[in-house]
C-alpha cells in the first residue's frame, strides 16, 4: 500500500515512560486503523486504549458536614471513561456527607453506572 | 519552661518526617515529632491527585492516601507528636553536653525546650514567591503561588478566582490548571519562560492537552494590570538570554495569576544551627545524611526538592537508620568525621547529593541523587576522580524535573583513600557526536 493512501488521524504522545514517543494513528482508504512510532509494546497498548477508550482516575473533593475540615479528598476506585468525568464531577459536587469518615469508605456507589465507586482518600474526624 | 527529652527529635511531619520517625521507633529508640501545622501529613495532604506510591507500595495512590498509610503506622506504633508546634531554634551539642537543644512554640505550652541526642530536619520546601521573580506593576490582590491555591481549593474549599493565567509549567501549576478547570474556572494559559515544559510529560498531556489549555513556551509575564484586583497580564516572548523581544507583547485578561516558578528548601533553622548550606539551598550532607553538625540529619525536600514522594520516603528511612547508628556508636564520644571526599557537579549537573563521602564508608553502597541543568537525549553519566573517568552509565533521556538516582559502591569502581574529589557530569554520548560530524 502506498504512503499517500494512509492519513494520520491523530498523534498520541506516549506518557508511559519519559521517552515520550509520538505515536501516529493512521487510517487507510478502507478505514483500517494502524499505529506507528511506538518503541515498545507498552506504548502500543497505551495508544490503543487512548484512541478507542480513553479512561482516567478522577480525583476531586466532596463537601463534608461536621468535619474537622470542610472538604474530603475523594477518587474513583478504578479509571472511568474520559467523557464521563464532567458528569461525575457534577454528581460529586452536589453530594454532601457527614464526618467521621474513614479512608476507603465508599461515598457514592457505582457512579453514573460506570462501575466505579467514589471512595474517601483519607480519614476525617468530626469537628471537636 | 516545659522541657522534653528524647532520643531523636524530628522536625516536620511530612512524608520525610513520618518515615524517619517510624524507622527510629522500630528499633526501640525514643522519638518525638514536632509539626507546625494542624495535622500530620505535610504537603501530600493537599495533593489530592493520584501519582504517589508506585515505588513504595506498587500502586497508584493520591497524596492523602499515601500520607494516611504512614499516619496509621505512627498511631499503631504510638509515636508521640506535637501539632501546631513550630520549632524556632536548633542548637548543636557540645563535648560536655552532647545533646542538641530545640526551642519550639505552641499555644498550650508557650515556649518549650526539647533535648535530643539526634535531630532529623524534615521541614520540606517553600514556593518561590513573586518577590523572587521581578514583575513590574502594582501589587493587586489575586496573585498566589500554585501551592497556596492548591491548599485553598483542595483543603479549605474556596476558589481564589474565576479566570487564571499560570506562570511556570511546573507540575503543581499544571495539576492546578486541571483542578481549576474541573471546578468550573477558566485557565487561559500556562506561560513558560523556558523553551520546554518544566514538569512531567504526563501532566502536560493529562492536565493541559486533555482540556485544550494553551501552553505558551519562551514567554513570560512582563506586566501585571490592575490596582486593587488583578485585571490581566501582559506576556512577552523572550530571547535566549531571557530578554524581552520587542513587539511580542500580548494582553491576557484574568482575575488571578498563579505562580508555579519553583521550590526552595526551607532552611532558616538549619542555617541558624550553624550547618553549611550547599548551592541547591539544602544543607551540605555526607553519605549518612548527616549535616556538617554532628548528630543533625536532613531528608526530604529540606535537603533537596523531590518530584517523587516515594524517593522522599526512601531517603527519610535511610536518614532514620543513620541517626540510630549515630546514637548507638558515636553519640557522646569524640569521634570526629575525618577524611572526606567532595562530590562536585560537573557539566550539565545542577547539584549532587551527598556533598561529602566519608572515606570510612567507601566499601558501602551509596545512593547518589542529582539533577541536570537542561534536557538532553542519549547521554552518558560520568564519574571522574583526579585521574579521569572511573564510571560511565548510558541514559536515553534526562530532564531537570526528574531527579536521577544512582546506587554505587565506590570501592568497586576503583576509588581509594587517596581520592579527594569526584565530579559527576552528564555529557552527550561520543558516538552521537561522531554521527553528527
Ligand atoms: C505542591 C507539591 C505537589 C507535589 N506533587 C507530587 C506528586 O504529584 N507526586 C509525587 O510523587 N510527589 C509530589 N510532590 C513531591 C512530594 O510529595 C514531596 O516532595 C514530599 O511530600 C515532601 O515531603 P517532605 O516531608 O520533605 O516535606 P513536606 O510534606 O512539605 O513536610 C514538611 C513539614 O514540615 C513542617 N515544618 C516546616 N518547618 C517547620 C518548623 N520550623 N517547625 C515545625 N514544623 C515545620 C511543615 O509544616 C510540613 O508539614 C509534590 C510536592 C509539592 C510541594
Ligand atoms: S512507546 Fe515505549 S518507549 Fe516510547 S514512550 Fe511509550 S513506553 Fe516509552
Amino acid at each position: 500500500m502506498s504512503e499517500s493512501s494512509q492519513s494520520v488521524v491523530r498523534v498520541i504522545r506516549c506518557i508511559v515512560c519519559p521517552t515520550g514517543c509520538e505515536i501516529q494513528v493512521k487510517k487507510n482508504e478502507s478505514g483500517e486503523t494502524s499505529f506507528e512510532g511506538y518503541a515498545c509494546k507498552r506504548g502500543l497498548e497505551y495508544a490503543q486504549q487512548e484512541f478507542y477508550e480513553p479512561k482516567r482516575i478522577l480525583t476531586t473533593t466532596m463537601r463534608v458536614q461536621n468535619g474537622f475540615l470542610p472538604l474530603i479528598p475523594v477518587r474513583t476506585d478504578v479509571a472511568i471513561l474520559k467523557d464521563k468525568l464532567g458528569d461525575a464531577l457534577k454528581e460529586i459536587a452536589v453530594k454532601q456527607i457527614t464526618a467521621p469518615i474513614k479512608a476507603g469508605d465508599i461515598l457514592i456507589e457505582n457512579i453514573l453506572d460506570s462501575g466505579a465507586n467514589i471512595i474517601a482518600s483519607r480519614d476525617l474526624s468530626e469537628i471537636q | 519552661m516545659i522541657k522534653y527529652e528524647t532520643d531523636v527529635a524530628v522536625i516536620g511531619a511530612g512524608a520525610a518526617g513520618l518515615a524517619a520517625a517510624i524507622e527510629i521507633k522500630k528499633v526501640g529508640l525514643g522519638v518525638l515529632i514536632l509539626e507546625r501545622d494542624r495535622e500530620l501529613g505535610g504537603i501530600t495532604l493537599q495533593c489530592i491527585h493520584n501519582g504517589f506510591g508506585l515505588r513504595e507500595f506498587n500502586e497508584e495512590l493520591t497524596g492523602p492516601e499515601y500520607a494516611q498509610r504512614f499516619i496509621n503506622e505512627i498511631n499503631e506504633l504510638e509515636i508521640p507528636y506535637k501539632l501546631n508546634t513550630m520549632v524556632i531554634e536548633t542548637k548543636p551539642g557540645t563535648s560536655e553536653k552532647p545533646y542538641k537543644t530545640l526551642f519550639a512554640v505552641n499555644k498550650q505550652e508557650g515556649v518549650i525546650k526539647i533535648e535530643a541526642k539526634a535531630v532529623i530536619l524534615a521541614m520540606g520546601c517553600r514556593e518561590r514567591p513573586r518577590g523572587a521573580i521581578n514583575i513590574p506593576g502594582f501589587r493587586p490582590s489575586g496573585i498566589y503561588t500554585a501551592g497556596q491555591a492548591q491548599r485553598f481549593v483542595n483543603m479549605e474549599g474556596w476558589l481564589p478566582g474565576k479566570t487564571y493565567v499560570i506562570l511556570g509549567s511546573g507540575d503543581i501549576g499544571m495539576i492546578m490548571a486541571r483542578r481549576l478547570t474541573w471546578e468550573g474556572c477558566k485557565v487561559k494559559a500556562v506561560v513558560e519562560i523556558l523553551p520546554y515544559v518544566s514538569g512531567l510529560l504526563r501532566n502536560q498531556v493529562q492536565c493541559l492537552e486533555d482540556y485544550d489549555i494553551p501552553l505558551i513556551t519562551n514567554y513570560t509575564v512582563t506586566k501585571i494590570h490592575g490596582k486593587d484586583r488583578i485585571k490581566g497580564v501582559t506576556i512577552s516572548k523572550v530571547d535566549r538570554n531571557f530578554d524581552r523581544v520587542i513587539g511580542t507583547d500580548k494582553f491576557i485578561e484574568c482575575d488571578t495569576l498563579l505562580l508555579s516558578v519553583g521550590l526552595i528548601p526551607e532552611n532558616e533553622l538549619t542555617f541558624n544551627a550553624g550547618a553549611k548550606l550547599s548551592s541547591n539551598n539544602g544543607p551540605v550532607v555526607d553519605n549518612n545524611s548527616e549535616t556538617t553538625i554532628d548528630g543533625i540529619f536532613a531528608c526530604g525536600n529540606v535537603l533537596q526538592v523531590h518530584d517523587l514522594v516515594d524517593l522522599v520516603t526512601a531517603e527519610a528511612k535511610r536518614a532514620g537508620k543513620y541517626a540510630v547508628d549515630y546514637i548507638n556508636n558515636r553519640y557522646g564520644k569524640d569521634t570526629k568525621r575525618i577524611g572526606q571526599i567532595k562530590c562536585v557537579a560537573g557539566e550539565n549537573v545542577n547539584y549532587v547529593k551527598p556533598d561529602l563521602i566519608n572515606k570510612s564508608d567507601l566499601s558501602k553502597e551509596i545512593v547518589f541523587t542529582f539533577r541536570v541543568r537542561y534536557p538532553d537525549r542519549r547521554i552518558l553519566i560520568q564519574f571522574k576522580d583526579e585521574n579521569g573517568v572511573i564510571y560511565k552509565k548510558k541514559k536515553i533521556y534526562v530532564i531537570p524535573s526528574e531527579m536521577i538516582e544512582l546506587n554505587l559502591n565506590l570501592e568497586e569502581i576503583g576509588i581509594n583513600h587517596e581520592c579527594k574529589r569526584i565530579e559527576i557530569e552528564v555529557i552527550p554520548r561520543p558516538e552521537v557526536l561522531i554521527e553528527e560530524d
